[in-house]
């Protein structure tokens, strides 16, 4: 049960203001939390927890929801071998968030990657640019409001109609 | 008062030894390298967004494309992804042969390494040798999915078509012959004065350094981490094999040379395990609303082709949730990250590539080289342009 799991419990007890979600799915503990301490909480999970390998960030658009963004940290520990979700809420009024590449350095460019594709600012980011588009690129193509065939264009139909 | 002025060097997009359309910018006082910028993104196809409108299995031939050179390695994170968002439990054939071809998969990937690699400080043989043997996995990979390259095989709950007649056989082959071969790789490189010099103590990173980095696989094991998903968080059935998983001590290029020299032959070994363990049964699981039927069935009677339509034109749903899949790519952790709203196609799917993160090193083992250490550098991270821009 996520209830049990090592990092939820000493969360819970440290941050328990800002946890808003605590879920498990075949197997894997996901937890939410508000985006105003993110920096602490994974400064904790880090040094505290030994979740010493940030695996991923990305982040996952739902549009028409609020908060509209969630950031999604996939974190490992390599001495305990386990891995947590933590996900943190950035709406769409106030899209930033603030830079874990304090914590781990991994988070630099995958931190780019998330503020090419969905726009989301990484708060005193060392290198805040784009990576994979172009620098001159208007629009963040993983919204779910950008059309999959680009901007300005007639939607694809399939080449028999 | 010395001249404290750098110069920029631009390397690539289109260069030889920065394995596809990367480009470095490089600033350098006289030879030795104050700053790398790398630029990526040349490449980039938007696998990610195009998956969000592809059913499960239409995104199968799209993991193809990400790491060319190790496909079904690919295509292994992504069934296994979903697999654990439909709870589904795959027979062990199709376990067994996944992880024949996942090791011969490694094997292919790991010559392209050490050809390349070598190609790159001078050493041309190897190149020549290690594609030839290349292609004995190449022609095995054709007669199992059709394609060299891009083999698009497993599905979602097993394999495409059961193995043709004769695989044994072939495999046996690959497992006799492979050791001889990287007996010759080792004998033309590991006492090469040229090569030594070049690879021992470049590109330092140590092993704190490498997991602050991010670094996995065996770039990370050569800065002497003791850490392999195959082994520590087992997948498509690895706990049944014994192997060793090699570490390094020095954490430079020549220590990485030697952990994937001795990966290699650690894959042989699982293969052969593996292929003892090959036991006659079903290929795909026991789940009509998720695999296609038979082709016999699809053919011969109306239910069956109304099945296969109707998998194929309108997918399968999936359960609503969210999970994340690691699995041990020749190059390094291959994660798929799936949320599901309980359609038909991925909410989001994120790939997460070893290669985009083992890259990101490159500024911290670069800086204070020469500069014709930094294609040592490159070929030690044993990147892929394909699965970094994505």
């Amino acid at each position: 049960m996520a209830e049990n799991n090592r990092a939820v419990i000493k969360l819970k007890e440290r941050f328990a203001a800002d946890i808003v979600e605590v879920k498990e799915f075949r197997g894997e503990v996901t937890v939410t939390v508000k985006k105003e301490n993110i920096v602490e909480i994974c400064n904790f999970l880090k040094t505290t927890l030994a979740y010493n390998l940030l695996t991923d960030v990305t982040a996952v658009d739902y549009l028409g929801q609020e908060p509209r963004f969630l950031v999604v940290y996939n974190i490992y520990s390599i001495p305990n071998k386990d891995r947590l979700r933590v996900k943190a809420q950035v709406s769409e009024s106030d899209c930033s968030i603030d830079t874990v590449t304090k914590v781990w350095s991994t988070a630099d460019w995958l931190e780019r990657e998330v503020f090419d594709l969905f726009g989301i600012t990484f708060n005193n980011h060392p290198d805040l640019r784009r990576i994979l588009m172009t620098d001159d690129w208007v629009g963040h193509p993983l919204r779910k409001d950008y059309p999959l065939q680009g901007p300005d264009r007639e939607p694809y139909k399939g080449r028999l109609s | 008062m010395a001249n404290k002025e750098t110069m920029t060097v631009n390397m690539g997009p289109q260069h030889p030894s920065t394995h596809g359309v990367l480009r470095l910018v490089i600033e350098l006082d006289g030879e030795i390298i104050e700053k790398v910028t790398p630029h990526i993104g040349y490449l980039h196809r938007g696998v990610e967004k195009l998956s969000e409108h592809r059913t499960y299995h239409q995104t199968i031939p799209l993991t193809d494309r990400l790491d060319y050179l190790a496909p079904m390695s690919n295509n292994l994170g992504y069934v296994l992804a979903v697999e654990k968002l439909l709870g589904l439990q795959i027979p062990e054939r199709a376990e067994t042969v996944r992880v024949i071809l996942a090791e011969l998969t490694r094997l292919k990937s790991h010559l392209v390494w050490i050809a390349c690699h070598a190609l790159d400080i001078g050493a041309m043989t190897v190149f020549i040798y290690a594609f030839r043997e290349r292609e004995k996995i190449m022609e095995l990979y054709e007669k199992i999915s059709g394609a060299r390259m891009t083999s698009n095989y497993f599905r979602v709950g097993g394999l495409s078509s059961d193995v043709y007649p004769g695989f044994e056989k072939d495999v046996q082959e690959i497992i006799d012959t492979f050791p001889g071969y990287i007996d010759t790789y080792e004998g033309l490189l590991t006492k090469n004065t040229i090569w030594l010099q070049r690879t021992i103590g470049n590109g330092i990173i140590s092993a704190e350094d490498a997991i602050d980095a991010g670094i996995t696989g065996p770039a990370l094991r050569g800065s002497g981490v003791d850490w392999d998903l195959r082994r520590d968080n087992p997948y498509t059935g690895y706990e049944k094999y014994s192997f060793k998983v090699p570490v390094g001590e020095k954490c430079d290029t020549f220590d990485r040379y030697k952990v994937r020299l001795i990966e290699m032959r650690e894959a042989i070994k699982i293969v052969s395990q593996a292929l003892k363990n090959l036991k006659p049964g079903p290929i795909l699981a026991d789940a009509p609303q998720v695999v296609y039927p038979s082709k016999e069935s699809t053919y011969n009677s109306i239910e069956g082709l109304i099945h296969h339509f109707k998998i194929a034109s309108e997918g399968f749903p999936v359960p609503e949730g969210e999970v994340y899949q690691g699995v041990e790519a020749p190059k390094g952790e291959l994660g798929y990250y799936i949320v599901s709203d309980g359609g038909n196609k991925p909410y989001r799917m994120r790939v997460r590539p070893p290669s985009f993160v083992n890259l990101s090193a490159i500024e911290k083992m670069a800086k204070g080289a020469m500069i014709a250490d930094l294609v040592a550098v490159i070929g030690t991270l044993d990147i892929v342009l394909g699965e970094i821009d994505r």
